[in-house]
Formats: structure tokens, sequence, C-alpha cells
């Protein structure tokens, strides 16, 4: 057990070992590229969708059973089954991830509207705004820390899950993961693991820190 | 991409098996969850400086990858089962954890007082009003915890087991859809249906929240 952590750490210090194709700097890299970009994507489908079910109180069936759906559905699977439809590409693995960050953000941002003061909507319009006034000087600042959480959510189930890419033939730190498992070769495999966790951890950190710098004015939702 | 109706008629027996197994290491996962988080949740609630390490902590366990959980397991407990459901665990906690002290913040204080005021013992308080009361926030948390065991399980099929996953690696070497298809959708079945089974559990556990017309 100890000869195994020592092995890790000298697997993760070693110089060879960061520099490369192979290299756990370039598969770092690999891996924030999937991650971001698939969050981004998720995140410029879902924040619409969501905003519009919280601000016309209509879809909100939809929104919850999304949420269900979402959570339901197997990452694997859907990987292997748009990978065997649409051929070798990182379009399967784009898909999934985008999938599995897409209620998360939706049910959140939804929520966060659902949880602005029915009153403090009613003052902006007796003000005299309009819709999307409403929506993007009232409501949505309101909304805004519910919104961020699903965000970081979404983010941290899509750093964990990009390890996929490589059950595909793709980069990424899953690399480390299905290559150590094929080769046996257990501290290949944990350093992988350790890395994904750690850039999941540091990510969620650096969200958090974002968001309280963001929206010092207001204590926290959750 | 079409699906063999026949290679699902000749596989029925097995994918019987997989769905059971699959549906017994979400639900194993679900109760050692709950086995584990009950307890602490009312520690968290109670003494309030553990509250914030302890929420912190499960929530540091939800940020490391599945994959990552069963593979940093296999030096414990090897290619098994029990590597299986104390990774899919891990996982439940985060959520119970959560639900289960808000439930418990949720009580109104009065209805502890009222108990404390009829002389009954703070454990009894505790089983017969402070638990049942927070009972639907807990089932909401139980319900999450449960959808996302039934899907993280196939993540064991790189370990060997995962249940309904493994139909997934074996579409995959063979690139035969089939399987995956009948992986995936009898996945979402098992989800919907074990759902359903825990809103009929609490509609029966909470017939006071029935009267209201909430």
């Amino acid at each position: 057990m100890w000869t195994l952590f020592s092995d890790l750490g000298s697997w993760l210090v070693s110089g060879e070992q960061w520099s490369g194709t192979d290299g756990i700097g370039h598969r770092l890299l690999e891996h924030l590229q999937y991650s971001l970009l698939a969050t981004l994507i998720a995140a410029v489908i879902a924040l619409p969708v969501g905003l519009l079910i919280g601000h016309t109180g209509k879809g909100a069936f939809l929104a919850i059973n999304l949420a269900s759906f979402g959570r339901a559905l197997p990452t694997v699977g859907l990987v292997v089954l748009v990978f065997l439809a649409a051929g070798l590409s990182m379009t399967p693995v784009y898909v999934a991830l985008v999938a599995l960050a897409v209620p998360a953000i939706v049910t959140n941002t939804y929520a966060g509207m659902t949880a602005v003061d029915p009153e403090v909507r009613d003052a902006a319009r007796g003000q005299g705004m309009r819709g999307h006034q409403v929506l993007f000087r009232v409501e949505l600042p309101l909304a805004m820390p519910l919104v961020m959480t699903g965000l970081r959510l979404a983010l941290i189930q899509v750093v964990s899950t990009a390890t996929i890419a490589a059950y595909v033939s793709f980069g990424g730190l899953g690399r480390y993961v299905f290559d150590g498992l094929a080769q046996r070769d257990l501290v290949q495999v944990l350093g992988g693991a350790v890395l994904v966790a750690v850039v999941a951890i540091v990510l969620d950190l650096a969200l958090s820190g974002l968001q309280r710098a963001l929206f010092r004015h207001r204590p926290a939702t959750r | 991409m079409s699906v063999e109706w026949s290679w699902i008629a000749d596989h029925a027996g097995d994918l019987t098996t997989l769905a059971l197994s699959h549906l017994q290491a979400a639900l194993s996962a679900v109760f050692f969850g709950l086995l584990i988080a009950l307890p602490l949740a009312v520690v968290a609630h109670r003494i309030r400086p553990l509250r914030g390490f302890l929420l912190g902590l499960s929530n540091i366990l939800f940020t490391i990858p599945s994959i990552a959980v069963f593979v940093l397991l296999l030096p414990v407990s090897g290619l098994t089962r029990t590597t299986t459901v104390i990774g899919l665990t891990i996982y439940t906690l985060t959520v119970l954890l959560r639900n289960t002290v808000e439930g418990l913040d949720a009580v109104p204080a009065r209805a502890r007082e009222a108990s404390k005021a009829m002389g009954t013992r703070p454990l009894r308080t505790l089983l017969t009003v402070e638990l049942p009361l927070a009972l639907p926030v807990i089932m909401a948390g139980v319900r999450i915890a449960t959808i996302m065991s039934i899907s993280l399980v196939s993540v064991a099929t790189y370990i060997g087991d995962g249940g309904l996953g493994q139909l997934f690696t074996d579409g995959f070497q063979r690139d035969f859809p089939t399987p995956v298809v009948a992986g995936v959708v009898l996945t979402l079945l098992l989800a919907l249906v074990a759902d359903a089974l825990l809103v009929a559990v609490q509609y029966a556990l909470t017939p006071w929240t029935r009267k209201r017309g909430a």
C-alpha cells in the first residue's frame, strides 16, 4: 500500500512524465479543453432555456423531468451509442458531456428564477419595466448565485466524466486511467485518477472564488 | 443504426440477470449511504461547528470522478462488487447528507419544543418527531441518490462489474449497437420505476402531508 503511494509520488513528479504529447502537461490541456468547451456549449443551450422557463413560469414540468432524465441517463452508454452511430470523432464525447451538463444548469437556473421574491418582480413591473428589463436587470442578478451553483455542478461532473474521452481513443487525463487498466499498471491508473480529482477540485474552488468576488453584496443562497 | 429485436429476444434472460445485478448494486449503495448519512446528519444538525466540516468533506468526495473512486478502491477491495458498492455509496453521501440536514433544519422549533415540554427524551423526539417531519426533504434526497446510483453503476464496467454497463462494453467491442440501446433503455426504465416506487413509499409514510392540500 505505502510503496504504491510512494511510486505514485515519483510518477507524478518525474520530469519525463510531464513533457511530450503523452506527457501530463499535454493531457491536462486536452482534458481542460474538452471540459471547458463542453460546459460552454451546455451553458449556451441551457441558460436561455432555464431563464425562459423561470421568467414565463411555463414549462416547469419540463425542467423538473429533464433533471431526473438527465441524472438517469448512463453517460458511458450514450458515448458508445453516439460513437457507433457517428463513428470515431470527438462528437460522441461532446454529446455525452453536454447532455450531462445541460440538466444541472437548466434546473439550477430555473430554481434561482423561482426563488426571486414575487413582490420584487411586481415592484419592477410597477416601475414600468418591460419583460426583458425585469428579466435582465432584476430576476437574473437575483438568481445569479443559484445559476453559478448550477454551472459549478455541471463543470465538476463534466471534468470527472471527460475521462471517458480516452475510452473512445482520445486524449485527456483518462488516457492514464484506461492505459493503466489495460497494462495492469496501477500506479499509472491512480496517477490519472488523482490528477482528474485535483483538476475538478481546483476548478470548483476557482469558480466558487469567482462567485464570491462577483456577488459579495449578497449572502450565498447555498 | 438499427436495433436487432431478435438479439434482445434471445438474450432476455441475460438482460434480466444484468438488470437485477444493476439494481442490487444501486440499492445497496443507497442503503449504506443512508446508514452513514443519517447519524452524520444528526451530528451536523446538533453540533454546529461540525456542520461545515462534514458538508464540506462530502462535497469534496463528490468532486472525485466516479471512475477514479472505483480505481482508487482497487488496492483496498479489488475487482469485486464491494468496490462498486463502496464507490457508489460515497457518491450518494453528498446528496443524502445535505438533504437530511436541510430536512432537520426545517423542522419547526415549536414541534421540537412541544415534544420537549411533554417530557419526551431527546432520542425519542428525534425518532418520533424530528425525523418524520423531515421525511419529505430526506426522501427527495433518497430519490436523487437512487436515480444517480442507477445511472452510475455502468461506470463500474471498467473494473469488470457494472450490471447493465457490461452491455455497453460488449456493444462497443463488437461494433454492435443493439446491446447498447438495450442497456440505455433498461437503465432509464429502472430509474423511472425506482423513482415511482419511492414516491409511493413517501406517500404512504407521510399521511399528514396529504390533508393540507398543498
